[in-house]
């Protein structure tokens, strides 16, 4: 792929992308969230039109127009999302769209056989005929690569795929990957978990924010390095980094507790964690984006429930059961995913902003139309939403605002704290800024603050202490002047910077 | 993904403009080719005429619609309010007519309508509240919750009649179906009374809010603490009791109870009526001033079908129609398609 | 839950068949179905005096035949996660527009029976046009559906037609004798072809399997290239074409048409195949639970008749709740399957 451009309205996804896919390797595509991946995978699988560049097969220029079209060409595609149908036999799932026929009606017996000899290739020996919902998420990683496989591939995009599985299960699906590359085939191998690329990748490609940062031979690019490229950093700028820091950072000790985590972890989604944060201070959680930051918070916030641990906030403990529990217990949750889990789209700005406090309140103390107008007026004023008026629907505000309005959600129900997921993404610098500004002012007013965010820069800058996470574990914890870019990259990275809390380290 | 609507919808009002327009059509139209229309007359210090009936006839349609355009809000539906009509219907006709069972069961209301009523109406509650509970806490899909009280209501109803249609005098219970209050049908009264219970009660309250926040974006609403699972069983339970008192007045109309007629196919002019007055069928925001206007739409359109003479049948024809419309109005792909080609037109 | 990680091959799953094995996520419904059918069928027959007769089980067959028969149509519907309201009234439409071109218009027969075959399926493929290419919700589409075909009928006639043609005499009196069992009523050899067809159909051809795929998951139906769009408004079509024959047997049946008939018959039809194992939601379930489920129905319409006390209605209310039960039970699976 040459000078891939692709731009969606308002944004360039992707801006003069080269990438090259060699047979027989396997080739990890790098990047952040918005780094552009994705696009570049829509794009090579047809999914998404081409702005400009162009894509070559075996040398000559191909044009896929859709995900079936590609994959006549040799590309094809296992999503992060197992996209099979449960109820239908592992069989079925492998060859369904091109099911053998005798006489009009299925050839059951062709259609196993087959399915038999594709799972045979991928090295495994099972009951074709079980429905695969039923089979654990690495087989159906597996019936899914075979269906992938059935044409004559010349490429395998694997988007993700080692996210649901554990250490085990992503040592087999590597054998099989192996196995595949000596076949001859190209892969292409996305994952948020650093270990596994060095696993497997022979060849980096690291993108960001839509551009191209460098293809690196795995062997020559170390961790810290791949880290500092993902985020957007020169290594050596890194190391004379001077990491701004909050005056107060280092009296943690004296500041009252608010919330204590103990061990709170679940199956899938994190494993078990400690976590301490006081009044008045911000502890940032950092890793890198499927490290399990938000799966705390999640957890944290009663949106998932916890199979172990407890947490003590607000004088209470045990495992909150829900959201509303949470709330009670006086946290606030500002999720990442805006669109999907922040804003109610079709009720105005007033009611967004009202709708946390007003559920606090219950049914029946209903704040008035005037107190709600006054809520909203005043943080409309105080964060500077930029809005027609508070009566607008919510959803024709730009991001950044839709962002200030949900801080201003759970700013009115005034919990004792916050947990912040994201809450700069995708919004102008800005309102990062105000965000940021409204973040320490209710530090300094002595509200709690759990801190998520991708910008390190942002994390250094707002928080006292850091949290790292990595693959689905909480691997160190950074406090005062270890608080550094550099700090929490290595930390990341697996090499213990200079004077690390190693011994808050708990895995 | 709510895509904007099309101006001609969303200029202000936005959600009144379309079946007012509706509305003033049809009344024009009955206007010029039925003589009289618009006559109402007052006779014993009553009102009568063809407007009063068909606010007298368009009441059961708009209690019902008043339930049915919260529970639609919240991204439900109920398709049992039929059968729940048909359920206090035959309660009440049976605790008039037949005491005798229920007296044996330890319910002796000595003929007492405000009694028969209430008991009637804690029928029809409970029968919300089953559909809420299964739809909030056993997390069955809406149609499929009510879809059992639909095929079960009326088996429950014909037992309470044993199986037979029960006819009834009693004057005090009656009146809820025939009366008169200050000129208007009592059945007006009771459905005006209850338009005003019902926007206290989602706007007096915070219970509008909610079930907007809970329709709109269920897990927005949840993690802001909106507590979902109480919001649609007080919502269902609140349309059972809407279809409950509808029941009543069907009954109380006609004196009898028939378990196998009474409110058949009303819960899509429920749902018909909600949908008119622009409350998404997807769940979101509800109108009840809308549900009004769509309420007497419909119930004018079946009225004017009946005065030109037309066979009464030909209202079902024309309900499918109507359905289709509103659907294919509220459809984004719908609207997306149409709009492309109206700007193709247009350049 | 996901299995224990210590899984390098899948040992647990590997070829060889455990004891029970065949009862998983997807037959488990079913055999909870034929479960109920044999020990209703058995209770009552211990009960009443007769029940057990050949003659009394091949009735059930022609008794529910026209029932069954939309339920068939039914089931393709809600395995893709649809629903289709309007197979009642189409059966009431059906019947009566065959009834007054027989006996009014003197069409022949089986012109008329063409012919409004052809409509249901003409019905159903315009329902299903409406649910593919503007997604709307199938349950209004369908209400839609239920209105026009009970105001067309309605408008056809008001009043029942009785059928005079002596093709529909001998069609109803037709039937394969089965020595001391009795006999086979056409009616009942309609529903098991219907009812084979319909298996065939689920199990043998691309079309039923796309069926259970976009019930399973639309999305990834989707991306796996399939024919999504074309057989959502196939399975409509194909339930059209199922009521309008569930009018042809009722009106060979009854030797008569009638517009008001098959009133609540579409919520007998879900309930059958609900009770037959097949989830509302789609993706799973079985043509052939589907005839158990009206067998069901069937064994205890029958036994509440042998009873004589008790009445029709305890059918509506068994209906119900062996619907609420069986639909807590797929809830019940869904939650742990999670």
């Amino acid at each position: 792929m040459r000078g891939i451009r692709r731009a969606f309205p308002g944004v360039v996804a992707l801006d003069g992308v080269d990438f090259t896919l060699r047979s027989g390797e396997v080739h990890a595509l790098m990047g952040e969230n918005g780094a552009g991946k994705s696009t570049l995978v829509k794009v090579l699988t047809g999914v998404h039109p081409r702005d400009a560049g162009e894509v070559r097969l075996n040398g000559s220029l191909i044009h896929p127009a859709s995900p079936q079209d590609a994959q006549a060409l040799g590309i094809s595609t296992v999503y992060q999302e197992v996209n099979l149908i449960p109820g239908l036999s592992v069989a079925e799932n492998i060859m369904l769209g091109r099911l053998p026929r005798r006489w009009g009606r299925i050839d059951w017996g062709a259609v196993n056989r087959r399915a038999e000899v594709a799972m045979g290739r991928l090295g495994l020996d099972l009951d074709v005929t079980q429905p695969v919902g039923s089979c654990s998420i690495a087989i159906q990683q597996m019936t899914a690569i075979a269906r992938a496989l059935d044409v004559q591939a010349k490429a395998l995009i694997l988007d993700e795929p080692t996210s649901s599985l554990d250490a085990q299960e992503a040592q087999n699906l590597f054998s099989v990957i192996r196995k595949l590359r000596d076949e001859g085939l190209g892969i292409v191998f996305i994952t948020h978990f650093l270990g596994q690329v060095y696993d497997i990748a022979d060849r980096i490609t690291v993108l960001r924010n839509g551009k191209l940062v460098g293809e690196y031979e795995t062997a020559s690019l170390p961790r810290l390095e791949l880290v500092a490229r993902m985020m957007g950093r020169d290594p050596d700028e890194v190391a004379a980094l001077e990491s701004a820091r909050p005056a107060d950072a280092a009296k943690a000790e004296e500041r009252k507790p608010f919330l204590s985590v103990r061990g709170l972890g679940r199956r899938g989604s994190i494993r078990p964690f400690d976590l301490d944060v006081a009044q008045g201070e911000v502890v940032g959680l950092a890793g890198l984006l499927g490290s399990g930051r938000t799966e705390a918070a999640r957890l944290l916030f009663g949106a998932d429930r916890a199979e172990t641990g407890s947490v003590t906030a607000g004088g209470r403990s045990g495992a909150p059961g829900s959201c509303r529990e949470a709330i009670a217990w006086g946290l606030g949750f500002c999720p990442e995913d805006r669109k999907a889990e922040g804003i109610v789209p079709n009720l105005s700005v007033r009611e967004n902003i009202a709708l946390a406090l007003q559920a606090r309140r219950g049914v029946l103390r209903r704040l008035s139309r005037k107190q709600q107008t006054e809520i909203a007026d005043r943080y409309i004023r105080e964060l500077n939403i930029v809005t027609p008026d508070a009566e607008t629907p919510i959803r024709s505000l730009s991001g950044g605002n839709q962002q200030k309005a949900l801080l201003a959600r759970w700013l009115a129900a005034d919990p004792r704290l916050l947990i912040l997921d994201e809450p700069t993404r995708g919004i102008d610098v800005g309102a990062k800024f105000e965000v940021a500004k409204a973040i320490e002012e209710l530090r300094a007013a002595g509200m709690a603050i759990l801190f998520i965010s991708s910008e390190l820069e942002e994390v250094v800058r707002s928080c006292g202490r850091v949290a790292v996470l990595r693959d689905r574990e909480k691997i160190g914890e950074l406090a005062g002047p270890d608080v550094s870019a550099q700090g929490i990259m290595a930390t990341i990275a697996g090499s213990q910077p200079k004077g690390s809390t190693e011994a808050e380290v708990r895995l | 993904m709510k895509r904007p609507a099309p101006r001609l919808i969303t200029s202000s009002p936005p959600h009144l403009l379309m079946p007012l327009a509706a509305l003033a059509l049809v009344l024009l139209y009955d206007a010029l080719t039925i003589p009289g229309f618009f006559h109402v007359e007052m006779r014993d210090g009553h009102l009568f005429g063809s407007l009063v009936d068909i606010l007298n006839r368009g009441a059961p349609v708009l209690l019902l619609a008043l339930g049915m355009t919260l529970v639609l809000s919240t991204g439900g539906v109920d398709l049992s309010v039929g059968a729940v009509m048909a359920i206090t219907g035959a309660m009440a006709a049976g605790l008039i007519a037949r005491p005798e069972g229920f007296v044996l069961a330890g319910l002796d209301l000595h003929g007492s309508a405000p009694a028969i009523v209430a008991v009637s109406l804690v029928a029809g509650l409970a029968a919300g509240l089953f559909n809420g509970a299964l739809v909030a806490f056993a997390d069955v899909q809406p149609i499929v919750a009510t879809l059992i009280l639909m095929v079960a209501g009326r088996g429950v109803a014909q037992l309470l009649t044993a199986g037979q249609i029960i006819t009834f005098e009693h004057p005090g219970f009656q009146f809820l179906g025939s009366g008169f209050v200050a000129g208007l049908p009592f059945p007006v009264t009771v459905a005006v009374a209850m338009f005003l219970v019902t926007a206290a009660l989602s706007r007096g309250t915070a219970l509008g809010l909610f079930v907007e926040a809970v329709g709109d974006n269920p897990t927005a609403s949840r993690f802001a603490g909106v507590n979902a699972r109480m919001v649609k069983l007080l919502v269902y339970g609140f349309c059972g009791l809407c279809a409950g008192i509808a029941g009543l007045i069907g009954t109380a109309d006609i004196k009898a109870a028939d378990a196998n007629n009474a409110g058949l196919y009303m819960e899509l002019d429920a749902i018909l009526a909600a949908a008119i007055g622009g409350t998404s069928l997807s769940g979101g925001r509800f109108y009840l001033s809308g549900t009004l206007v769509g309420a007497l739409l419909l119930q004018t359109l079946t009225t004017t079908i009946l005065t030109k003479g037309v066979p009464p049948v030909l209202t079902l024809v024309v309900k499918a129609a109507v359905v289709v419309a509103v659907c294919l109005l509220q459809s984004p792909k719908f609207r997306s398609v149409a709009g492309r080609r109206f700007r193709r037109e247009a350049t | 839950m996901r299995r224990p990680p210590s899984q390098p091959s899948p040992s647990a799953s590997r070829k060889g068949k455990e004891p029970l094995r065949f009862l998983n996520r997807s037959t488990f419904p079913f055999a909870a179905t034929v479960l109920v059918f044999v020990l209703l069928y058995v209770a009552a027959s211990l009960h009443y005096t007769g029940f057990s007769r050949p003659q009394v089980f091949l009735n059930l067959l022609a008794d529910n035949a026209f029932v069954g028969v939309a339920a068939v149509g039914l089931t393709f519907v809600i395995l893709t996660g649809g629903i289709d309201l309007s197979v009642g009234s189409a059966v009431g439409c059906g019947s009566i527009i065959i009834a007054t071109l027989v006996e009014k218009q003197h069409v022949h027969p089986v012109i008329a029976i063409l012919l409004v075959l052809a409509m249901g399926t003409t019905v159903g493929s315009g329902m299903g046009a409406l649910i593919r290419y503007f997604d709307l919700p199938p349950f209004l589409v369908t209400l839609a559906g239920l209105f026009l075909y009970r105001g067309i009928g309605l408008l056809v006639s008001m009043e029942s037609v009785s059928i005079m043609h002596p093709l529909f005499a001998r069609l109803s009196m037709a039937g394969v004798p089965l020595g001391d069992a009795g006999s086979l009523q056409l009616s009942a050899i309609v529903f098991l072809l219907v009812v084979a067809v319909g298996i065939y159909l689920s199990r043998h051809t691309t079309f039923g399997r796309v069926t259970y795929a976009i019930g399973g998951s639309e999305q990834s139906a989707l991306l796996m290239g399939l024919p999504v769009g074309r057989t959502k408004m196939g399975v409509y079509a194909l339930s059209g074409f199922c009521s309008a024959l569930a009018s042809v047997v009722y009106a060979v049946y009854t030797s008569a048409g009638n517009a008001n008939a098959g009133t609540g018959l579409e919520l007998d039809a879900i309930a059958a195949v609900v009770v037959g194992g097949t989830l509302l939601s789609g993706g799973t379930g079985y043509v052939a639970g589907t005839l158990v489920g009206v067998l069901i129905f069937g064994v205890i319409q029958t036994a509440i008749t042998f009873q004589g006390t008790l009445s029709s209605w305890w059918t509506k209310i068994a209906a119900g709740t062996l619907l609420l039960l069986f639909i807590l039970l797929q809830r019940a699976m869904h939650r742990r399957a999670r």
